[in-house]
């Protein structure tokens, strides 16, 4: 039942995208809040098909918080990103950001729905079995998505300082470079918190699961790089005064490093590695 | 030039060297830099297979360069020091530069900061100057702890400020770090951590330190009274028990059963789940098949004893039992590791795997040896450390959370609301200003001018 939810809300993150894009390029208003709507169900249905994911799993006798594996946590990224993007597109009357925000949530739905990426619930094996895992886990995605949201943000930000003149018309739409530049900033500090409470609440969990809250696991080292590469944006920004394209392009590093602390690890030797 | 101002000099240049931010950008990315390639190249593995991946070569220029170990090298401890030293003498020195402006006798308003605050509202209420200042300065002290009117040609000021500590904010994030790392040295210092192998109904005393050829004593006992595994249907492991009696001078302190996520805490020293293994039990069978004949002799026997071959024909000893064995490629299970001598005195090492009795035909000697009747126990692999640093780098990590809010999302703000008689009206302006976060302190001025309206509706 769950699996079945969440393959349709691919189709409408997917759908919510095409919207958005045509929103943009045909300047349709409508299109724009469609885009807006669909994102809204596809949330809820995340949500609903999450939920029922946690009722299986009880229903099979090894009930958990489905936060456990890759497809599990691909679910509830995309789930935070949209909703990021969502709050981003109220707060700041920023319809445009479902065009560079809503394909991260669809892609990461699709990389879910590819065969390798097992959509099994599985039971815990002893390392996980600890209420660490839910409050480790959503910190760290509510962090990743917000790094998420800063990119596409950034983006933005290319798109408009490099061809603002002569495609005006698209462009418009699209908030001066300040905004965008503020709202990079906004997004990072948010997901700055959240990554600090994520590799906090991991090293807590850590030293009541194996004795040590640090140990250069590769993906603790990651996200400690991911943490050091925004704590420069940080303070490249609030104290050398960088602005524009230098913490876009920060921004980019960052979510590079975001990407390779959540699949790269998997191909170096680890803890944290999915099966 | 007299002396002691060359050296005074020199102490600046150091002093202003390390109160770069620059230089803290560039600290923070050399760390990351160099963490990389301690996740790329395992870290302290044996320097066997180092050899062989790397070559002879590459293996001493890392092994000379600490990369086998990087996280402890010397030259890695040297960029944290950096770290710390840059992010004290940055704090010191911004501090001394805004504490007065952080923690003023009297706190300044100035008219003049206000005037191009980009967040000013405006507007006009049909009601007299006096009476509105009267209105809202009760509002304002009911809200803000430091508030203040000044009478201008015609009309008032009231300035009101909230937030000044959240200044300090960043300073508690640089302190969480300074904790943490604290908190780290004392960990390494005082504590240890090692690890100790005990077989069900054994107990052991002393643990090997990790990373170190040393053992420790613990000063009492840890006896595993039985190490349990639980499966799932599917197969997957569900649990990882082992039920253990601590012992201090034949006297039993505590018997608790540890799971992988529940340690057992003694003395400050804890004792975690952290693997399991499988070993023989002290006696077992030794057959030798004649192989012309097939003649069986069987001998009871035991690890490391000297086992006489029959006729004396040479001696075999037991040394060793691993319970996975790579030989030729091939992964074979319940290996005993053994070192035969023919009665000449030549040694050679054999292997006997209990699975299969007649895998040492291979070897065509004058007996097919095998080892059988072997009853298995489980070990369990304990970690056990003791790090008296925790509570500090806990502190640490709360600090940081805190610090963090604070900075990034609370914010000094001052607002200045200004009366002005026209007529029988009054010209209201709300400004607000604050150090940083303009768009933020928009929408707060916002929301204060809303409230400031608010209070004229209700009747007084």
């Amino acid at each position: 039942m769950s699996a079945k939810i969440l393959s349709y809300v691919t189709f409408i993150y997917g759908f919510a995208f095409i919207l958005y894009l045509s929103a943009w390029i045909f300047k349709k208003p409508l299109a724009n809040r469609l885009g807006t709507g669909a994102t809204a169900l596809a949330v809820l249905g995340t949500l609903t098909g999450i939920l029922f994911r946690w009722v299986e799993s009880h229903q099979m006798g090894i009930g958990h918080a489905p936060l456990s594996n890759l497809y599990e946590s691909l679910v509830f990224l995309s789930l935070c990103i949209a909703v990021i993007s969502l709050f981003v597109e109220f707060k700041y009357k920023l319809s445009i950001i479902g065009v560079v925000a809503s394909p991260l949530p669809f892609l990461a739905m699709a990389y879910a729905s590819l065969p390798k990426v097992s959509s099994e619930i599985q039971p815990l094996i002893p390392a996980l079995q600890s209420n660490w895992l839910i409050a480790h886990v959503m910190t760290c995605f509510v962090g990743y998505a917000a790094f998420a949201v800063a990119f596409g943000i950034s983006i933005l930000f290319f798109l408009k300082s490099s061809g603002g003149d002569k495609s005006s018309a698209a462009m418009s739409l699209v908030p001066d470079l300040d905004t965008l530049d503020e709202l990079t900033h906004q997004m990072v500090m948010f997901g700055f918190l959240f990554l600090s409470i994520g590799i906090i609440t991991g090293s807590v969990w850590a030293n009541q699961a194996w004795g040590r809250y640090w140990g250069w696991d590769p993906k603790e080292t990651w996200s400690l790089i991911t943490w050091l590469v925004y704590a420069t944006l940080l303070h490249a920004r609030m104290m050398r005064g960088w602005m524009g394209k230098k913490i876009a392009v920060l921004s980019v590093i960052g979510f590079l490093a975001v990407i390779f602390t959540y699949f790269g690890v998997n191909l170096l030797p680890g803890l944290h590695s999915y099966q | 030039m007299s002396k002691s101002s060359k050296s005074e000099r020199m102490v600046d240049q150091i002093w202003n060297f390390f109160a770069s931010v620059k230089l803290s950008v560039v600290i923070l990315l050399s760390i990351a830099a160099t963490s990389i390639v301690g996740t790329v190249v395992p870290q302290n593995e044996n320097p066997g297979l180092y050899l062989n991946n790397y070559g002879e070569f590459l293996f001493s220029v890392f092994n000379a360069l600490g990369v086998f170990d990087l996280y402890h090298s010397g030259w890695f401890r040297f960029l944290m020091c950096l770290l710390i030293i840059n992010l004290v003498v940055c704090s010191i020195n911004r501090l001394n530069a805004t504490w007065r402006i952080i923690f003023p006798k009297t706190p300044q308003f100035q008219a003049g900061r206000f005037k191009n605050a980009g967040s000013r509202q405006e507007w006009t209420m049909d009601a007299p100057t006096d009476r509105l200042k009267n209105v809202y300065e009760s509002y304002i002290s009911g809200h803000f702890s430091v508030h203040r009117t000044d009478a201008t040609e015609n009309g008032f000021i009231v300035y009101a400020e909230k937030g000044r500590w959240t200044r300090l904010g960043v300073y508690a994030v640089h302190a969480s770090v300074i904790l943490m790392v604290i908190g780290g040295l004392i960990g390494s210092i005082w504590g240890f951590e090692g690890f100790a192998n005990i077989p069900e109904g054994e107990s052991a005393g002393k643990i090997t330190l990790t990373n170190q050829d040393s053992e420790k004593d613990l000063g009492f006992l840890i006896r595993c009274n039985k190490f349990s595994i639980a499966l799932y249907d599917s197969g997957m492991p569900k649990e990882y028990r082992s039920s253990l009696t601590i012992l201090k001078k034949d006297q039993e302190m505590v018997t608790q059963d540890i799971l992988v996520n529940t340690p057992l805490k003694v003395e400050g020293v804890s004792i975690f789940q952290s693997s399991y293994g499988k070993i023989p039990g002290k006696s077992f069978t030794v057959k030798f098949i004649e192989n012309d004949s097939e003649i069986e002799y069987v001998k009871k026997a035991s690890m490391g004893e000297e086992i006489p071959l029959p006729g004396n024909s040479g001696i075999l000893v037991v040394e060793d039992f691993k319970a996975s064995f790579s030989f030729r490629g091939v992964t074979l299970e319940n290996i005993f590791l053994c070192r035969l001598s023919d009665a000449s005195g030549e040694t050679e090492n054999i292997i006997l795997p209990v699975d299969f009795p007649r895998f040492d035909k291979m070897r065509g000697g004058k007996f097919i040896i095998s080892i059988s009747d072997v009853e298995y126990k489980y070990y369990t692999g304990l970690q056990v450390s003791r790090d008296p640093g925790v509570p500090v780098v806990y502190a640490g990590f709360l600090l940081m959370i805190l610090g963090c809010y604070v900075t990034f999302f609370m914010f000094h703000q001052q607002f200045c609301v200004e009366l002005s008689r026209q007529g029988g009206q009054t010209r209201v302006t709300v400004s607000g200003i604050s150090g940083k976060n303009k768009p933020g302190m928009l929408v707060k001025t916002r929301r204060f001018a809303r409230r400031l309206k608010k209070t004229t509706e209700r009747p007084e």
